[in-house]
């Protein structure tokens, strides 16, 4: 383990056209830490987990996996070093039952590769790692079900699932439990919270309630820049955030 | 056959530890199949007939080959008898070599030289081609059939122009004191690498790669971040199933002892999609039907009339548009009910709906030939045998039985459907109610 933080963003660029949609971005997070981007709409949370993830190439600035510059490199690469993330969009695999959606997110870090001479079921450890996420996330008795015909609340604890599979040190979630009532907001948040034990957790999310309760310190984007980031407390009580954005959420 | 379903087996695997029981189940359907393949022989003894399975093996292992891209990848390719093509030129010209030279090559080893063929250009072509997936990668595989296609007749030398390369498969090196020189022997040399292919590329589906390559398919971004490349998977699957492909078309070059420009042709690629899609996609079984099907009408259906090719045209879009899942799919929709012991309850409408079935068939073959009779034959006059009944296509009689043919096996479908409707719902959700329908 280095001392590097565990994620570490500097002045982070990203412009589709003319239009800039983040605007020069830093942010330090250190391991273990739980953070939180919150945001209103159209502010570029999504977009900044894109470009960390590896979805989008930045148009400037870098980002740091434990101290290792990540940000060019392909999707696949930066899972491979130990950055995973969900989506907002729900990602699986529709036509793969449960089970194999989350043996997929174990393969790779089970040292399987591309293996094409040997079963799958014969790996060693993979059928043991997908059962104890199957039971991680609660499907466990639903892991012959075809991912696609889950109930929208079972698809959503599996794509925490396939993201968390394969061991990685950061998890990114975005936004886990928009469109979830709040019984399974509160489920989903109790999971989160599991998933992320001993682990670095970036999380993007609308439903302050989840965002207080959950995050160490949280990061305020706005229009592309982040203009406040501190302990729920402090954030709280910045009148810089209050004016720019829960302000203008009162308003709406 | 459930046991090969591509999704469905898989979860049911792991959750048991391989224990005596399971690992019947997973080597009966093989068993079954091995002792088959060796009895159909003595079953079906004609000529014809032998003549006939050996295709059928041949196309079994190319539409296998196929289907680990469209069904397993989901790439669809529509220039795949490239790899066969240039399988069985490749065999045709190592066993002129190896006769010339008297090198020690038995011939059962010789479809090996086909798939390394086929492995080799795969590994070129799809370089390219898998870069790119969806509809880029179509158009890219019809390009490079065309580019392979047209090199075809320039280089002539290898491909031999117009007639191809011949060879002669009983000079080889005997290992025993078969020559292959027979149907006979040549349908077993066949159906022991069919079966070898189809276990190799079954058991590919069960590997970790296997599994990605499915990933691939549902979901190429998803698969992205679980640390997989999809170009990578892409490659490997196109390769692998490149060498399948080399495979069959060494069979088919030491089968007809002649490698020439139709193996590769673009009718071919087509063919192989046919019987993939009909056979069904969804299924690792799926293609072996659609093989088995479309060699078998290929061969009779080209006997009985000379536009054969339409029928196989118009069975395609039956089964595009009224079964997606292709044969094997019609046929598993009904293991859940059939395990539930409600499959009974479905019977009785669809033996009701063979009546219009058969009617419709009768109808559509009577407009199809007597269109073919009057427009294509003209020279032969309107006077035509149908099912043995003689009769002249440019009376109004036979025009009239076939529109009441086709008129009233539609309201009889109209009037069936509902209940087949009705039956398949009532056993479904019985089904569902004993918990076997997920």
């Amino acid at each position: 383990m280095s001392a590097a933080p565990a994620l570490e963003i500097r002045d982070l660029k990203k412009s589709f056209g003319p239009a800039e949609i983040i605007r020069g971005v830093n942010l330090v997070v250190p391991k273990g830490e739980r953070h939180a981007v919150i945001g209103p709409n159209g502010a570029g949370k999504s977009t900044l987990f894109n470009l960390i993830s590896g979805l989008l190439v930045p148009t400037s600035g870098e980002v740091l996996l434990d101290g290792e510059r990540i940000s060019g490199r392909p999707a696949f690469e930066i899972n491979r070093r130990g950055l995973s993330r969900s989506f907002q969009v729900t990602n699986i695999f529709p036509r793969m039952t449960v089970y194999e959606n989350v043996r997929c997110g174990v393969l790779w870090s089970a040292k399987q590769k591309y293996t094409f001479w040997r079963g799958v079921e014969t790996a060693p450890g993979v059928h043991e790692r997908t059962e104890r996420v199957l039971e991680e996330i609660g499907l466990a008795d639903r892991r012959n079900v075809l991912a696609g015909v889950l109930t929208y609340a079972e698809q959503r604890a599996l794509e925490i699932g396939i993201t968390v599979a394969g061991g990685a040190e950061v998890i990114l979630l975005d936004e886990p439990t928009a469109g979830m009532s709040r019984h399974e907001t509160d489920r989903a948040v109790g999971l989160i919270r599991r998933i992320s034990e001993g682990r670095t957790l970036m999380i993007v999310e609308h439903d302050m309630g989840v965002v207080f309760g959950l995050a160490d310190r949280i990061s305020v984007l706005v229009y592309g820049e982040i203009i406040a980031t501190g302990p729920p407390a402090e954030i709280r009580a910045s009148a810089k955030v209050k004016e720019a954005y829960l302000g203008e959420e009162a308003h709406a | 056959m459930s046991d090969l379903s591509v999704s469905k087996s898989a979860a049911a695997i792991p959750s048991v530890r391989p224990s005596s029981a399971s690992a019947m189940r997973r080597f009966a359907p093989w068993l079954i199949s091995a002792v088959a393949l060796l009895a159909l022989p003595f079953i079906f003894r004609t000529d014809t007939y032998l003549t006939v399975m050996s295709l059928m093996g041949i196309a079994i292992v190319f539409a296998l080959s196929y289907n680990m891209m469209l069904g397993q990848t989901g790439m669809l390719s529509f220039g795949h008898a490239v790899y066969y093509g240039l399988g069985a030129y490749f065999v045709v010209h190592i066993m002129n070599w190896a006769i010339a030279t008297r090198a020690p090559i038995p011939l059962p080893l010789m479809p090996l030289v086909g798939g390394l063929a086929g492995l080799v250009f795969a590994m070129i072509f799809g370089w390219l081609s898998t870069r790119r997936s969806g509809t880029t990668f179509s158009m890219i595989s019809l390009g490079l059939a065309e580019l392979v296609g047209s090199s075809s007749l320039i280089l002539r030398t290898f491909f031999g122009g117009e007639e191809g390369v011949t060879t002669n498969r009983t000079k080889l090196l005997r290992l025993t004191d078969w020559t292959f020189g027979s149907q006979f022997q040549m349908y077993y040399l066949i159906a022991i690498w069919c079966l070898i292919c189809a276990i190799a590329m079954y058991a590919l589906t069960r590997t970790p790669f296997g599994r990605m390559c499915n990933a691939v398919r549902e979901n190429p971004e998803r698969a992205q971040f679980v640390g997989y490349n999809p170009q990578v998977v892409r490659y490997i699957a196109f390769c692998l199933s490149g060498f399948f492909a080399g495979i069959a078309g060494a069979l088919a070059g030491i089968n007809f002892e002649l490698a020439n420009a139709n193996l590769f042709g673009a009718s071919q690629s087509g063919t192989v999609l046919l019987a993939t899609f009909i056979g069904g996609i969804g299924t690792f079984v799926g293609p072996v039907l659609g093989a088995v099907l479309v060699s078998y009408l290929q061969v009779m259906l080209s006997d009985v009339t000379e536009v054969w090719q339409l029928y196989f045209g118009l069975m395609f879009i039956a089964v595009v548009m009224f079964a997606p899942g292709g044969l094997a799919g019609l046929v598993l929709m009904h293991v859940p009910l059939a395990r539930a012991g409600v499959l009974g309850r479905v019977v009785p409408s669809y033996l009701l709906a063979i009546v219009p079935a058969v009617m419709l068939l009768l109808g559509f073959v009577m407009l199809i030939e007597m269109t073919v009779q009057l427009a294509v034959k003209q020279s032969e006059g309107p006077a035509m045998k149908l099912f043995g009944v003689a009769f002249s296509a440019a009376t109004a009689g036979p025009w009239l039985l076939m529109l009441g043919l086709l008129i009233v096996a539609f309201l009889l479908f109209r009037l069936i459907m509902p209940r087949m409707a009705a039956a398949w719902d009532s056993a479904r959700a019985s089904a569902a109610e004993r918990g076997i329908v997920l």
